[in-house]
């Protein structure tokens, strides 16, 4: 009875349950037909939603006002520098991932410069940066789009017993991150500081430094998901990181992690990031249009976010 | 239709509480028009609690507020009080920053629309800034975020006692003069005399008796939320308003103490001075409860929050943990359980390689609800299940089990119950006998008998070096009062 | 107040000081742009950018954020182009319902206390969707008047410039001058106190966001004007532009500075400084980089001006 209440009220079960109830309603709707398929597309899409919506969950949990708007430039920037780094060779793969995750972290570097330094909200210098990072991008790439080398992109495609590999690497990685959240002084302090930033500095929490720590790690996820996705799509595109910037905020707060900062959970993205995916799926085997499918996304993201709100202003 | 002798405000039997707290224990008082009243009171005596129901901010749990002879209390707000006359000049200032003078008068006075709006709010509060301040060199259209505290402070005062269609019946200021200079103050006291001869009422609240008594007609003494005297001004001196506002007697003298000596023999581990060019600086040594006084918000905060910080120009010995007063906003972790708000101060101790061991927080966690007493079935019950005396327990617990050499508090008794205080007082006792050393901002003289030695405060400077030998209310009352009066 | 130029003025100075320094730059560079057809066809797209500034701005100013104003501009345009031209009717209603649903938003913000950046982000999704349902392929054609009236041609001076001040001006009388613009500014500044004083802040959110919908309302028709058609992506890059203009123009985050003015200098200054990299020859990879580098400049210029102003 009690072990059924304690279910009910953990976090990440309505991401879970949306995304149960949409793969069946697809299923159902195509007779069952391919439906092994399309949770195989869920898992490998929903990992590369994952990477970046862990950076963005430890970001937003830092309390209001913080979030990052740079995710899809930094990996648009990481992802076309890697490749071309590479320039298909497999040899070159370690250097490559390497200066992904090093783009990463001097983009995290910089978003957090500008906020600490220059005093800019996080929302303009993460804005303002990105414009600077995309710009890079598109001088560095020059409309060519280099071909991963083929290990990588094997790598990215490779199943193990019908399960997409890099979902499995992804969900290996959500246990690490939830091992940082739960059972780290770092993940600690990320909640402390999202709860009250000033109580947590009275507590004797170094907060600058974990703050720094994580746009750096954000940026760092970011430039892994574009070396990632990379190699995945046969090359860096320009506007490859494009609806990453919505989805990485979307699916923290479908996930059940507060907006308000100070309460995060892992398994939630996962189960957010395969709800939005497979929705959209569902509603593309219901013959709805791109439109149609903005407007319900966005519909449901508010609608979350009034139902997990709670509370109304005393006036 | 009301006689002019009448009461314009009539408080019958007025009781408020907060939580465990009595703020205010049945108040009754009148106030007549063309009088000034004043209102004397330690620091949590009542006097904002009960200025904060005059003007509409808070509704008393009983008894009644009469306007001019009718029965408001029911719906009583901040608006129906301006509504019927009665404005207030709050501490904190109630301007728009980024507005004008004349813009921020044009908020208050609905009345002031239409074209031509800016000319009429210019003259209004143009023409009494004149009045109360002349010379007060503010131009109508400076920003008011731009002008310095005190010439704010005027522009407030001068837009409370503006009258458009609102006429101004009863004006309460609250602390008016805090940030104004000796000659700005001078103009606004001979303002108050001038608006109450004209039959006017103004509640003047100060902590400069010699303001108080020059300027009130009656004056009422609060202690404890109530009032435990009242008489016409003539009645009072400095010195018979000290001793209203003091606690009767010393109610228990505090067990001998005999440390006066850690002064001389043990190390100093603390010194630390205001940022101010006229100030006494603090230290404490090892062993010492060294208590900070003065009347709150004189810049026993910043102190303790610089030590906490090892900030620049302070030496500190050793490392620190802070209890802090101000729980919502410096201390609870609202969204955790008791236990993670306890060992968040000490995650250190619990680390196992990089991972916390979260059986050993909590074991330790349990180990502070015995020995503090924290009234709950287990710690694993969120922190705002507990009852604010508790809560405060908890931050105790917080900072007396991190691995701190130096305790900063910061008037940590805020709301916490007598049996309680008695506890806490104990275990601080306890620590200092071994050897940790205590920097305890309080604005309760009971308090202050268990410290070894004392600092008062006044104006963001230290005023006062008092040993527990010497130290008594009075001296304490008289170096938080300006000698200026 | 030391020293010979203070740093109040200083700031205030700045943001016409940008303008006016982008645009001798722009004539150095290209002297044939200071010709009436020149600035004519410098400045016309800065309109409608304009216009999204002074919507920004409202929301901006009761310290709010909208990151989907670009996609109600996209919409709008669509709205424009099709349902305006073809059933006027229909198309006013959709506008005036947009309008609407922008005065909602500002209320379902301030009852639920919610933070603005996700709920407009979530919008983002709603408008754009729309705008690709009312018009799935670019095309759709603009109506004859509002055609007609962006390419007004006026003796003497561009019809861009007299949009612009008139802009300024009529923005700058009602926010900055009226006595209703004096309290919906408190609002931003000390929401507390006007609560005291008896005013609705549910009231002055709802007016400011209908505003921001009016504003971005007349951006779209603007802009479908200038370009004859539409597609549903038209004015994505607005969310940036706006909120970026509105800051070079002086405005805060927080706190209800604001100044229409500034922002529409602001605007004018970032669709110029677009033409100004493409004339020096920069290449056309780093002009949006450009950009959010002229941004961080500012902002950084701003910081170092508000440290002289503490220490003075």
């Amino acid at each position: 009875m009690s072990a059924a209440r304690r279910l009910l009220g953990q976090p990440w079960l309505w991401a879970w349950l949306g995304a149960l109830a949409v793969w069946l309603a697809t299923a159902a709707y195509t007779d069952g037909k391919g439906s092994g398929e399309v949770l195989s597309a869920a898992l490998t899409f929903g990992a590369f939603f994952v990477i970046v919506a862990l950076g963005q969950m430890f970001v937003i949990t830092l309390g209001p006002g913080n979030v990052d708007l740079s995710i899809p430039a930094c990996m648009t920037l990481a992802g076309t520098v890697s490749m071309k780094t590479m320039g298909g060779a497999a040899g070159m793969i370690p250097l490559g991932l390497a200066l992904a995750l090093a783009i990463g972290a001097a983009v995290g570097v910089t978003n957090f410069a500008l906020i600490r330094l220059l005093r800019i909200p996080p929302i303009i210098a993460t804005l303002s940066a990105s414009f600077i990072f995309q710009s890079a991008a598109i001088w560095w790439n020059r409309g060519l789009r280099v071909k991963p080398p083929q290990p990588l992109a094997d790598f990215t495609t490779a199943k193990i017993a019908g399960i997409p590999f890099i979902a499995i690497l992804v969900i290996v990685l959500a246990l690490v991150a939830h091992v940082v959240l739960t059972r780290t002084l770092y993940g600690r302090g990320v909640i402390a500081i999202g709860q009250n930033m000033r109580a947590a500095h009275l507590a004797g929490i170094r907060v600058e430094r974990i703050r720094a720590a994580t746009y750096i790690l954000c940026a760092a996820l970011a430039g892994l998901c574009g070396f990632l996705l990379a190699g995945f799509s046969g090359g860096a595109a320009l506007n490859m990181g494009e609806e990453y910037l919505l989805s990485s905020i979307a699916v923290v707060v479908i996930g059940g992690t507060s907006v308000a900062g100070g309460f995060a959970n892992v398994p939630g993205l996962w189960g957010a990031a395969l709800f939005l995916f497979l929705l959209v799926t569902m509603l593309n085997t219901f013959g709805a249009g791109a439109g149609l499918r903005m407007v319900l996304t966005g519909l449901i993201i508010i609608g979350v976010i009034v139902a997990a709100s709670g509370g109304t202003r005393k006036t | 239709m009301t006689n002019p002798s009448d009461p314009i405000i009539r408080l019958r039997g007025v009781e408020k509480s907060f939580g465990a707290v009595r703020a205010l224990a049945g108040v009754s008082l009148d106030l007549a028009p063309g009088e000034c009243f004043g209102l004397v009171g330690h620091n949590g005596a009542g006097k904002s609690t009960l200025m904060n129901l005059l003007s509409g901010n808070l509704r008393p749990d009983s008894g009644s507020i009469e306007i001019g002879g009718q029965d408001v209390t029911a719906g009583y707000s901040p608006q129906v009080a301006v509504r019927h006359g009665v404005r207030c000049v709050y501490q904190e200032l109630s301007l728009c920053p980024n507005l004008t003078v004349a813009e921020n008068a044009r908020i208050t006075h609905p009345a002031i629309a239409g074209i031509g709006w800016r000319r009429r709010a210019r003259a209004l509060i143009g023409e009494m800034l004149d009045r109360v301040f002349p010379g007060h060199g503010i131009s109508t259209d400076d920003v008011t975020g731009d002008l310095s505290i005190a010439r704010r402070q005027m522009v407030e005062i001068a837009r409370a006692f503006a009258v458009t269609e609102a006429e101004a019946r009863v004006v309460i200021l609250d602390e008016p003069t805090s940030s104004l200079d000796s000659v700005a103050a001078g103009k606004l006291l001979a303002h108050v005399r001038r608006y109450v001869e004209g039959g006017g009422t103004v509640v003047l609240i100060s902590h400069l008796l010699g303001e108080i008594l020059g300027t009130c007609d009656r004056i009422a003494v609060m202690r404890d939320g109530g009032v435990v005297a009242l008489d016409a001004a003539s009645g009072f001196t400095r010195n018979s308003l000290v001793a209203a506002m003091g606690s009767v007697a010393e109610t228990a003298p505090a067990a001998a103490r005999g440390r006066a000596a850690l002064r001389d023999s043990a190390p100093k581990v603390v010194e630390a001075r205001p940022a101010r060019p006229e100030t006494l600086s603090l230290a404490a040594h090892k062993g010492e409860v060294v208590g900070l006084a003065g009347l709150s918000g004189q810049g026993q905060t910043e102190l303790l929050v610089q030590v906490f910080d090892h900030a620049a120009g302070t030496q500190v010995g050793g490392k620190v943990a802070l209890v802090a007063g101000d729980r919502q906003s410096d201390g609870i972790f609202p969204l955790w359980s008791i236990s993670q708000n306890i060992s968040i101060g000490s995650l250190r101790q619990f680390l196992n390689g990089f991972l916390l061991d979260h059986d050993r927080a909590d074991a330790f966690a349990e180990k502070w609800k015995e020995r503090i007493g924290i009234r709950t079935p287990d710690v694993f019950q969120p922190i705002l299940s507990l009852s604010g005396g508790n809560q405060q327990k908890a931050l105790f617990a917080r900072a007396l089990g991190a691995p701190a050499d130096i305790i900063v508090m910061d008037d940590p008794m805020r709301g916490v119950d007598v049996g309680t205080k008695q506890e806490v007082y104990a275990m601080i006792r306890d620590e200092a006998a071994r050897g940790r050393t205590f920097l305890w901002y309080t604005t309760e003289m009971d308090e202050l008998r268990n410290c070894d030695h004392v600092y008062v405060f006044r104006e963001g400077a230290i005023v006062a070096d008092l040993p527990r030998a010497e130290m008594t209310e009075e001296r304490v009352l008289h170096a938080s009062f300006r000698a200026d009066a | 107040m030391s020293g010979p130029v203070s740093p109040r003025l200083l700031r205030s100075l700045l943001p016409p000081l940008s303008l006016a320094a982008i645009l001798i730059a722009i004539f150095y560079l290209q002297p044939r742009t200071m010709s009436y057809f020149g600035l004519n066809l410098l400045l016309n797209l800065a309109v409608p950018i304009a216009l999204a500034t002074i919507a920004q701005m409202f929301i901006l100013c009761v310290n709010e954020l909208d990151l989907s104003i670009g996609g109600f501009v996209s919409l709008v345009a669509c709205i424009t182009a099709t349902w305006l031209h073809d059933t006027p009717l229909l198309g006013v209603a959709a506008l005036a319902g947009l309008i609407a649903a922008y005065a909602g938003l500002g209320a379902l913000i301030h009852l639920r206390n919610l933070p603005s950046i996700v709920v407009t982000l979530g919008m983002s999704f709603v408008w754009l969707g729309l705008a690709v349902l009312v018009l799935p392929t670019p095309g759709g054609k603009a109506p004859d008047y509002i055609r007609a009236l962006m390419t007004l041609k006026p003796a003497l001076v561009p019809f861009p410039i007299i949009a612009a001040v008139g802009l300024a001006l009529v923005v700058h009388l009602f926010i900055m001058r009226s006595a209703w613009g004096t309290v919906l500014r408190g609002a931003g500044g000390n929401p507390r106190s006007l609560e005291r004083a008896g005013w609705s802040l549910l009231r002055i959110k709802m007016t400011m966001f209908a505003l921001a919908g009016f504003f971005g309302v007349l951006s779209g028709m603007a802009l479908v004007g200038l370009t004859t058609s539409a597609d549903a992506n038209i004015a994505l890059r607005y969310t940036l532009l706006s909120i970026a203009g509105v800051i070079l123009g002086g405005g805060e985050f927080v706190g209800g500075r604001i100044s229409p003015i500034g922002a529409v200098i602001g605007a004018m200054t970032l669709a110029l400084a677009g033409s100004f990299l493409s004339f020096l020859r920069l290449n056309p990879d780093w002009q949006i980089g450009a950009q959010g580098a002229i941004l961080i400049i500012v902002l950084a210029l701003r910081v170092l001006i508000s440290r002289a102003e503490t220490r003075t």
